[in-house]
Formats: C-alpha cells, sequence, structure tokens
C-alpha cells in the first residue's frame, strides 16, 4: 500500500489576483474576483466541495476589492451547482461595492429559455423531403413559369427593355466566356483523340479516330463542357449579383418602384444567355474537333484532308439540332437557377457567398441531368 | 474634483489620398460621462472613432485609450486593449451564422476558459441587461432592427468594459427604439460605470445621454465641453447645429 497523501488546507491563489482560504466553514476571498479569475476560482471550489453533501459553506466577501459580472455569476453558479449535491453556500460580508455588484448581477430568476425541441428522426426526414418539395421544386417552377412569361410577352416589347442591358448581358455571358469554352474543348477533343490513338492503332483503324472525336464532341463534349464553364463563370455571377441585390434591398426599391425585378433583372440575362449558348456550342465544337484532328495528325499521321472527307461523311445534321435544343434547356437552367438561388438569399454577406456555391453545384448538376435525358430522348 | 481622463487625442492628422480630414484634432474624454463626437458629413466623426479603435494607422498626433498611446502599442497589447474596450456598430455587426446567444458569447469564448454552462448564466443575465432573453436562442435575421442593436450592445458589454464606443447607435431605429436604446445607454453607464464615446448626429439621443460635446469642424475641434455650454456657445457651426437640433425638438415636442 502507498503512503497516504495528507490532505491539505483548502487554498487557492490565482496569480496574486485573487487569493482563496478556508477556515472552518468559511472561505476567505480576497483581492479581485473578475473575469481572469472566475473560472479557476469556479472549478477549484466546485472539485473541492461537490463530494460533501450537507455540508454548509460561507463565501467571505469582505476583503474582495473588485467583482465584475463573472465575479458574481461564479458565485451564482457555485451556489446553484453546489445546492445539487446538497451543499449549501452563503455569501457574507460583502462591501457595499460589491453588494452592488451582486444586486445588479445576480440573477433574480433561473434562466428558463429551453432551446427548441428537436424533432424525431421520422419528422426530420419528412421535413426535409417536405421542404424540399415546397421551397425548392415548387419554387422553382414558379419562379421559371414567371421568368418564362415575362420572357415571352417581352421580346416585342423593347419599351419595357432596359437600353443596352441584352447587349451587356450577351458580352458577359457569351462574348467573355469563348476563349476558356474555345480552350477546353480544344484541349478536350485533343485528349480524345490521343487516349483513343494507341487502341486503334493496335487494330489499324487509325480513321476510326476522326468518328470517335467528331461524334463525343458534337452530341456531348461540346454542349456539356459549354454548358459547365457557363454555368460556373456565368451562373455563379447571376446568382451573386441577385444575391446582393437583395442583402441592399434593391430588388425592394425595383419592387416599391413599381418593376418586376424578374422582368427587369432576369428576362435580359435570359435573352443573353439563350441567344449566345448556341454560338458558344458551335465554337466549341469546331475547337473540340479541331484540336482532335490534331492529336490524330500527330499521333496517327491522319492528314487534315483525310479528316475533314472523313469527318464529311460521318457528321450528320441531326446532332447539330440536338445541340441546339441543349444550347437552349443549358441556358435556361443556368440561368433560373442562378436567379432561383440568388432570390433566396439570407442571412447578409455570409448568405451570398452560400448561394452562389450552391447555385453553380445545383445549376452543374442540373445540366447534367438535362443532358442524360435529351440523350436518352434523342438515342 | 479632478477626474479621471480616459481618452486623450492631441494634434491628431488624417487625410485621405490628397484630401486632409483631420487636421489637428485634440479633446479629452473623461471616465463615468458620456462623450458625444458630433460634427457635419465627413467632418471626420468616424475617421476619429477609428483612430480610437486602432483601426486606422496613426500618421500624425498622440491618441491615447485608458493611458495607452495607441500608435505604440504592439499587437497582442492592441488585442488586450480591445478586451477593455466595448464597440457597437452602426449596423449590429452581429454575427448572421450564429444566435443570439452565441453572438453574445463571442468573447467569452474566445478569450475566457469559463465552462460552458457558466458562459451560458452569463450570457443570459446580459441579455436580460437589454431586455432580449427571450432571443436567446433566436437568428439575427429573426430579429428586428431594434432587438438587433439590443443584442449588439448585449455583446458590447459582455466582458464588462470599462468603456464603451458606439458608432451611430440610432441609425435606421423608430423614436421609440431610440429612447429605449438611450434609456439602456444611460442605464448601463450608471450601473455599471461605463465610459462611453459616442458619435451621432439623432437630436433628441444628444439631448438625453450626452455629458460632454466634441464638436469637429472643418478637420479640428471647433467646441468641446459640457452640453450645457455647447447649447450657448458662440461658435458659428456649433450654433448652427444647435439652432437645428433646437428647431427640431420643437418639432418634436409639438407632434
Amino acid at each position: 500500500m502507498g503512503k497516504r497523501r495528507k490532505k491539505t488546507p483548502f487554498e487557492f491563489c490565482c496569480e496574486g489576483r485573487l487569493n482563496v482560504r478556508l477556515e472552518g466553514s468559511v472561505l476567505l476571498l480576497s483581492g479581485n474576483l473578475t473575469f481572469g479569475e472566475a473560472a479557476g476560482f469556479t472549478r477549484h471550489v466546485l472539485k473541492h466541495f461537490r463530494r460533501d453533501p450537507g455540508r454548509k459553506l460561507y463565501i467571505d466577501l469582505g476583503d474582495v476589492d473588485s467583482i465584475d459580472s463573472a465575479g458574481v455569476m461564479a458565485l451564482y453558479y457555485i451556489q446553484k451547482k453546489l445546492s445539487e449535491k446538497s451543499v449549501v453556500v452563503e455569501l457574507q460580508h460583502a462591501t457595499p461595492s460589491v453588494a452592488d455588484k451582486i444586486r445588479l448581477f445576480y440573477p433574480e430568476e433561473e434562466a428558463t429559455v429551453s432551446p427548441p425541441r428537436k424533432p424525431s428522426f421520422f419528422e426530420h426526414i419528412g421535413g426535409r423531403v417536405y421542404h424540399f418539395f415546397s421551397s425548392y421544386v415548387f419554387e422553382f417552377i414558379l419562379l421559371a413559369a414567371n421568368i418564362f412569361y415575362w420572357g415571352i410577352t417581352d421580346i416585342f416589347k423593347r419599351k419595357v427593355r432596359r437600353k443596352g442591358e441584352f447587349v451587356n448581358q450577351a458580352v458577359l455571358i457569351g462574348v467573355n466566356a469563348l476563349l476558356i469554352v474555345v480552350f477546353m474543348t480544344f484541349v478536350i477533343g485533343y485528349v480524345i483523340a490521343l487516349h483513343s490513338a494507341a487502341q486503334l492503332r493496335a487494330f489499324g483503324a487509325n480513321i476510326f479516330v476522326v468518328d470517335l472525336v467528331v461524334f463525343s464532341i458534337l452530341s456531348q463534349m461540346g454542349p456539356l463542357i459549354t454548358a459547365i464553364l457557363v454555368a460556373g463563370r456565368s451562373g455563379s455571377a447571376i446568382a451573386a449579383e441577385i444575391a446582393t441585390m437583395k442583402v441592399t434591398a434593391e430588388l425592394d426599391a425595383l419592387k416599391t418602384m413599381g418593376l418586376n425585378p424578374n422582368r427587369f433583372v432576369v428576362v435580359p440575362k435570359l435573352y443573353a444567355c439563350m441567344l449566345t449558348m448556341p454560338f458558344l456550342i458551335v465554337f466549341a465544337n469546331v475547337a473540340g474537333i479541331f484540336g482532335g484532328g490534331v492529336a490524330a495528325n500527330i499521333y496517327l499521321d491522319i492528314t487534315p484532308e483525310i479528316f475533314i472527307n472523313r469527318m464529311m461523311d460521318i457528321a450528320r445534321n441531326k446532332e447539330l439540332w440536338i445541340a441546339l435544343v441543349k444550347s437552349q434547356v443549358y441556358a435556361a437552367l443556368i440561368v433560373l437557377t442562378g436567379s432561383f438561388y440568388g432570390f433566396r438569399v439570407e442571412r447578409g454577406a455570409e448568405g451570398v457567398g452560400k448561394v452562389t456555391t450552391m447555385a453553380v453545384v445545383a445549376s452543374i448538376t442540373l445540366v447534367i441531368l438535362a443532358d442524360s435525358i435529351i440523350g436518352v430522348i434523342f438515342y | 474634483m479632478d477626474r479621471e481622463t480616459i481618452i486623450e487625442v492631441k494634434g491628431l492628422y488624417a487625410a485621405y489620398d490628397e484630401t486632409i480630414v483631420l487636421s489637428d484634432v485634440s479633446f479629452s474624454a473623461y471616465k463615468g460621462e458620456v462623450t458625444v463626437i458630433l460634427g457635419g458629413s465627413g467632418s471626420g466623426k468616424t475617421t476619429v472613432l477609428n483612430h480610437l479603435l486602432g483601426l486606422l494607422p496613426i500618421e500624425r498626433g498622440l491618441v491615447s485609450v485608458l493611458g495607452k498611446d495607441v500608435a505604440r502599442l504592439r499587437e497582442v497589447e492592441q488585442v488586450a486593449l480591445y478586451l477593455e474596450m466595448g464597440v457597437f456598430y452602426q449596423t449590429g455587426g452581429l454575427l448572421n451564422s450564429l444566435t443570439v446567444a452565441e453572438n453574445v458569447a463571442l468573447p467569452l469564448t474566445q478569450h475566457t476558459n469559463l465552462p460552458k454552462d457558466l458562459i451560458e448564466e452569463i450570457v443570459f443575465m446580459k441579455l436580460g441587461l437589454v431586455n432580449l432573453q427571450h432571443a436567446f436562442h433566436l437568428y439575427p435575421s429573426q430579429l428586428s432592427g431594434g432587438m438587433v442593436k439590443r443584442a449588439a450592445l448585449a455583446r458590447a458589454i459582455v466582458m464588462d468594459p470599462p468603456i464603451l464606443f458606439f458608432d451611430e447607435p440610432g441609425a435606421g431605429l423608430d423614436p421609440v427604439s431610440l429612447e429605449v436604446l438611450d434609456r439602456l445607454i444611460l442605464n448601463l453607464k450608471n450601473k455599471l460605470g461605463i465610459s462611453i464615446i459616442m458619435v451621432t448626429h439623432e437630436v433628441s439621443s444628444i439631448l438625453r445621454v450626452a455629458n460632454r460635446i466634441v464638436f469637429l469642424d472643418q478637420g479640428v475641434v471647433a467646441f468641446e465641453g459640457p452640453l450645457t455650454d455647447a447649447l450657448h456657445s458662440e461658435q458659428p457651426a456649433v450654433q448652427e447645429f444647435f439652432s437645428v437640433m433646437k428647431n427640431e425638438n420643437i418639432r418634436e415636442l409639438l407632434r
């Protein structure tokens, strides 16, 4: 058996600012009981006395020079916690200034605000599903209907359109995206041809690299990569712009001026995106096929003449029409998703960042889903 | 009776690019008083406040807060000084992703090692001081403008700072909410002995809470002294301001 440690009298000193000494049932405090000392004092007292049920403890504040709200609340907390362990704590001999602070800060009643009830697992799941349909699906359909209504009715009403806004948006959404779209699809076309080269060469089927590149670019990669890039670039910009307008009460100002924000802000973006997207896809297709052609020439010795002749044989008008349909669907989805999340912004600056991220994720997801559905329909 | 100086500004100069905002500003603020910094738009009130808060570098002059030369403070010392200050921003400055209680608790959780439930008790008590205990679990977006200001006030006083800075506390508040806020400010000043530095335009607020006026005009202090003296000042800019103020006051009485 080890040596039993001798019990030391209760003493506590917080870097000389607060001295605590136990004499019988009296805890003598001297110095300051403020934010700096409250934590250590509380822990020390609770640790020492909580295993002493039935005890009566007096805390003597006669030598306390200063006390603040943390000090008072520490005394309150000690009384509360020790009373749960049947230790009665009484304060005594407080100087007038300390007593004033105690009167000011000491709670008259216990904190009774309980947190909101947490729903059960099934309530939670049900709530989330209901929330998804009522707040996302239904609201999205409503917004889309509203925007399309104004989009269609305003086509021939030049008066209601802001002068120059359509061109401005077309430049922002379409023209400014051209370089990155062309570059990315060129690289993708090049990589598709490069990766197929080794396999095709093994079977002596070099010429089929043209089929592979042309079909994959025209029917899939060209439209999809363009849409993903526009969603990342312009979808986020649309969401951030509308969200900022909402946060800074610009949308409210539009409403109070009798202007419909959908009509005023979103419709020009919809026109611009729907008009520029087909052109972007055409450029993307050309760049992608060109990239594939370059790789085919380098790795499979397919000359430009052979590549072009083969391409003209296999390319069908159908692919171009499908690309056109896709461009309109993607453009509408990107603008609607960006606007939808922009209008949903809450909680100031932080909310703007949040809805922007959500808009990009949602619009890319929707574009890929739409691509799959169109692919199945036009298979 | 000698008063304890808590803020001393001497020969403060500030300029944005070529525009001189403060050419030579000197004034003092004393313990236990409400010092209101006044002046027209662009007179440099917010610039002075930002210098007091150490948010702008001091190009020329002396700014001393609670006896510490703000320009010479190292980062650690500046943080220590911040713990002795409460700052109330015009828009409240509450973090929207946190509940009211979490907002108020933020300085306590960051700067003390108090137990979590003791922090909750302190927060509850502080919210009680601004009559906002019922908003404990609410988010700032769920509060009215007046409630946001009161929550911000609770956060500003949570560390029992000896000095509180207010930047346009009444902006955007209706007269009733403004009076409630003013009464809270006075209550805190009287009960906690907090010294207050306030930048405000609100006529009724100035009359209700100010002890001392510092009037800025054209980059210098045009008047410094008690409110009663300011009301009878001979300075043209001060006279003009307070004549408008008196008219406003009369209009308010006629309402």
